[in-house]
């Protein structure tokens, strides 16, 4: 019986899950930053950077909540965005709704819509979900296109201000906090489902869904209520991409390469995990934008053959990501620690 | 008390007739050996009753209520828990993560369910791999974390399928041991084993199969002697 | 709406389907070898339609009679790709595998745009350019030439697969690949073999399409949603599945496009993949 105290005793300290407080000291003071930021560095295109890190980042834990969780992986999220900034869009400019409550509903929308995906493609497996849901992104992609009160291929503008009741601004500040805050919601909503039953059953669909079932997880249901939450903050994630740009059209929010781009962040940064979207959201708009400004533009394609080879070289090397990468080395380091402890403890 | 009744069960796949009218009963509190040549139709039978199949023929019901037709979930709450040939456990997870699906399906209390955790992984003696991941522990061990994952759901009928294949004999007498302690809980099993050495001396009950068919049912001294299941394995051989 | 209108319709569907079955074959043989999607099955149509072009422009050579060179270096482009990169996704989680792929298809159009740049190019004088008129229908002569050319290369693949002992190796890499092995058949060939086939023949098919369709290093994008609804109509793994789904999507394509608007021929092709990937998901032919 003492032994197995000790053994509680161990495992609470260096935890297989679980933050320690040396962590956690580290993201506050992280978030710290974060939160004045804005204060030190005004250069607008230096907050730009940031704001599209930030949006790239809440789009992939959004994703992973259904991708990198739960299993599902789905190539099509774009579908989402495009109908949340869509809906909150068409809703505001031709509706006057205001803002605040249309961008909710565009999140509601979605979620419903991905109930209609999901009850009809769940029961596929693997690939042919993956090529399910880039046509279904596609077939909304050609819907847009050619619908007219939707602006067709034209698209649709917002107005030019409005302030916090409109979610318009001028500066890019208050766009900064918007990012912000729409990312630490997904994050935290993100934290709660890891640490709730939720996180585990979405893990266990994850890796063998036949012994999920046997231990009473409806594989159904749960994927649908993953794709949901992951669905409501993907078109969240839209409509603040059109409060920020005050256009849209199918070629910018209903593109089949922003899906792709969703789900490469978090397996950049590491599938499954919290922080791992936020490291590659930040890794790849640095990659991105570097290599816009050094080669882009002439049209020469060499940003596309440096992304892709970077996309390559990933899933063949580092299919954890970095984070994945991270936790093998630290793991290493405790595994060591744990043995000098037992062997002290006899 | 009837716990598990299985009438006239038949499983055809294509043109294949895994199990053939194939009928047992099963007591709360019994261990039930199923026991066959390979290719008999043992796992098929489980499938049925764990919900995997749905027959297509027969039923099954446990404690009165037909659970023939239910989604494997269902299954599980209903009360009946199964491992698989291959452990399957969740690799991604450690041990004590791996329990805690299961034990989350009675509360939905995470800290609950890991005080629960911890006494499942103390009766199969794998408390020191709590946070070990499940990846890392050898296929014996994993075996019995799938075990003890599977009684995290309170089930009241557990389907173990070969759970000491493979084993060298002091594992062996380690799941022997295993078993009883859950027989003893109140934990009914039925248990697939080409290990006869595991199953017979534990058994209440065993049941033959052969070619989809059953063959013979009895105490398992009488099976051991029957001349009919004695044909049935060598003809194999 | 003459009838002679919907024989000429249905007469041009029958034609760009049978292209899209020989692409759809490439990418039926690589997933039925080794349930791997390749994601970059359009970009060796592109390379193939280059190759053709290339020939023609530099050294004056019709691309129907380099058809066999561009198939050839299209299977050591398939082989390459095989062995430097899919070979190490193999055993690796899907994620990792459908992201090799896209990685790939986005390293071939970044290459081509680089090397050859973005603008549109066409092979302007061919053998085959015009058209003919066959009992009143007037067909383009490359558009018929390419139909006729997937039909040969199809049977050729078919007569390949059932009645050489190569063919037969890879038919039983693709059923069992450890029973395979155990008879001496080696998986790694196998599997190379398949992606230098399956590359050829999407590059082939690219080289009949050169003849009438435009160059450009995006081509593919055109293609592979298509071959996907293709390969899934016609089960993962038939080859004449894929030869006659490609028939059928071929010509719902035209036809739907006729009738609704050729902005909507796409959608209603992917409407008809969900439709297949709901309520028949081997397809026409497939193993389950």
């Amino acid at each position: 019986m003492n032994q197995l105290k000790e053994i509680q005793a161990v495992s609470a300290a260096y935890g297989y899950t679980g933050y320690k407080w040396s962590t956690r000291l580290a993201l506050i003071l992280l978030l710290g930053v974060v939160i004045f930021f804005p204060f030190f560095e005004k250069s607008p295109s230096h907050q730009n950077f940031i704001i599209l890190v930030l949006m790239a980042a809440q789009l992939g834990v959004a994703w992973n909540i259904i991708g990198g969780y739960a299993g599902q992986i789905s190539l099509g999220q774009v579908a989402f965005y495009g109908l949340g900034a869509y809906t909150s869009t068409l809703l505001f400019t031709k509706f006057g709704v205001n803002p605040w409550l249309a961008i909710l509903i565009g999140g509601l929308l979605a979620a419903c819509i991905s109930l209609a995906i999901g009850w009809s493609c769940f029961r596929l497996k693997g690939h042919y979900f993956a090529m399910a849901t880039i046509a279904v992104a596609e077939i909304i992609q050609i819907v847009f296109t050619n619908w007219e009160f939707a602006g067709a291929a034209v698209g649709l503008n917002l107005p030019m201000e409005g302030g916090w009741k409109f979610l318009i601004f001028t500066e890019k500040e208050p766009y900064y906090y918007l990012a912000l805050g729409l990312l630490l919601l997904t994050l935290a909503v993100n934290y709660l489902i890891e640490k709730s039953y939720l996180g585990f059953y979405f893990r266990a669909i994850k890796d063998e869904p036949d012994a999920a079932q046997s231990l009473g997880v409806n594989l159904r249901l749960y994927k649908q209520i993953a794709f949901a939450i992951s669905s409501f903050f993907t078109a969240l994630g839209g409509s603040l991409y059109a409060h920020k740009e005050l256009y849209i059209d199918p070629s910018s929010v209903l593109h089949t390469g922003l899906s792709i781009k969703m789900a490469l962040v978090s397996i950049l940064g590491g599938v499954g995990t919290l922080s791992g979207p936020v490291i590659g959201a930040a890794v790849l708009t640095l990659i991105e934008e570097s290599t816009r400004m050094l080669f882009g533009g002439s049209g020469k394609g060499t940003d596309l053959i440096i992304y892709a080879a970077l996309i390559v070289a990933i899933a063949v090397y580092y299919p954890s990501g970095v984070v994945g990468w991270v936790r093998s080395y630290l793991s290493r380091r405790t595994a060591m620690r744990q043995m000098r402890l037992e062997g002290r403890g006899a | 008390m009837t716990l598990l009744h299985v009438e006239k069960v038949s499983k055809h796949f294509g043109g294949i007739c895994a199990n053939e009218d194939i009928s047992f009963d099963m007591d709360a509190g019994q261990i039930v050996g199923l026991i066959g040549p390979n290719g008999a139709g043992k796992t098929t039978m489980f499938n049925c009753i764990a919900g995997y199949s749905r027959p297509t023929s027969g039923k099954i019901s446990l404690n009165g209520i037909e659970v023939s037709g239910l989604r494997p979930d269902q299954c599980a709450r209903v009360g009946i828990g199964r491992t698989f040939q291959v452990a399957r456990t969740f690799h991604s997870m450690s041990a004590m993560e791996n329990v805690m699906v299961g034990a989350v399906l009675g509360s939905r209390n995470v800290s609950a369910a890991r005080e629960f955790g911890w006494q499942l992984l103390e009766l199969v003696s794998l408390a020191k791999f709590a946070d070990k991941p499940a990846a890392s522990m050898t296929i014996s061990e994993q075996r019995r974390l799938a075990v003890a994952r599977s009684l995290a759901i309170k089930p009241r009928l557990l389907l173990m399928d070969e759970v000491m294949a493979g084993l060298n004999p002091s594992e062996v007498k380690e799941m022997v041991d295993t078993v009883k302690k859950i027989r003893n809980q109140g934990i009914s099993c039925l248990i697939v084993e080409h290990v006869l050495e595991g199953i017979m001396p534990i058994a209440d009950k065993i049941v033959v199969l052969d070619y989809g068919k059953k063959i013979a049912e009895g105490p398992p001294h009488i099976i051991s002697n029957d001349p009919v299941v004695i044909s049935a394995y060598l003809g194999d051989e | 709406m003459t009838s002679e209108i919907i024989i000429q319709t249905l007469a041009s569907g029958l034609l760009i389907g049978l292209i899209y079955a020989l692409i759809a074959i490439g990418l039926t043989l690589i997933f039925g070898v080794m349930d791997i999607v390749n994601f970059s099955h359009g970009e060796f149509l592109m390379l193939g339609m280059y190759s053709s072009f290339w020939l023609y422009a530099i050294y004056h050579l019709d691309p129907l009679y380099t058809l066999p060179l561009t198939a050839v270096l299209l299977f050591g482009v398939g082989a390459v790709v095989y062995r430097v990169v899919i070979k190490k996704v193999i055993d690796a989680p899907m994620l990792a595998q459908i992201f090799a792929t896209f990685g790939l298809m986005i390293l071939f159009r970044g290459l081509a745009q680089f090397l050859w740049k973005p603008d549109f190019r066409t092979v302007g004088n061919s053998v085959v350019s015009g058209s003919v008129s066959l009992s009143g229908i007037q067909i383009g002569l490359p558009q018929l030439t390419a139909g006729v050319g997937a039909i040969l290369v199809t049977l050729g693949i078919y007569l390949f697969l059932t009645k050489t002992r190569t063919g037969a190796a890879l038919e039983a890499t693709a059923a069992d690949k450890e029973a395979a092995r155990l008879m001496g058949i080696d998986s790694q060939r196998m599997f190379t073999l398949a992606w230098g086939v399956g590359a050829a023949c999407a590059g082939v098919a690219g080289g009949l399409l050169s003849t009438f369709f435009p160059i450009f290093p995006e081509i593919g994008a055109n293609f592979i949603l298509t071959a996907f609804v293709v390969v899934n109509l016609g089960g993962f793994g038939s080859v004449i599945g894929a030869l006659l789904a490609g028939i059928l999507v071929g010509v719902i394509e035209v036809m739907g496009g006729f009738f609704f608007g050729p902005q909507y021929k796409m959608g209603i092709v992917l409407c008809l993949f969900l439709a297949v990937l709901m309520f028949r998901p081997q397809g026409l032919m497939g193993k389950a």
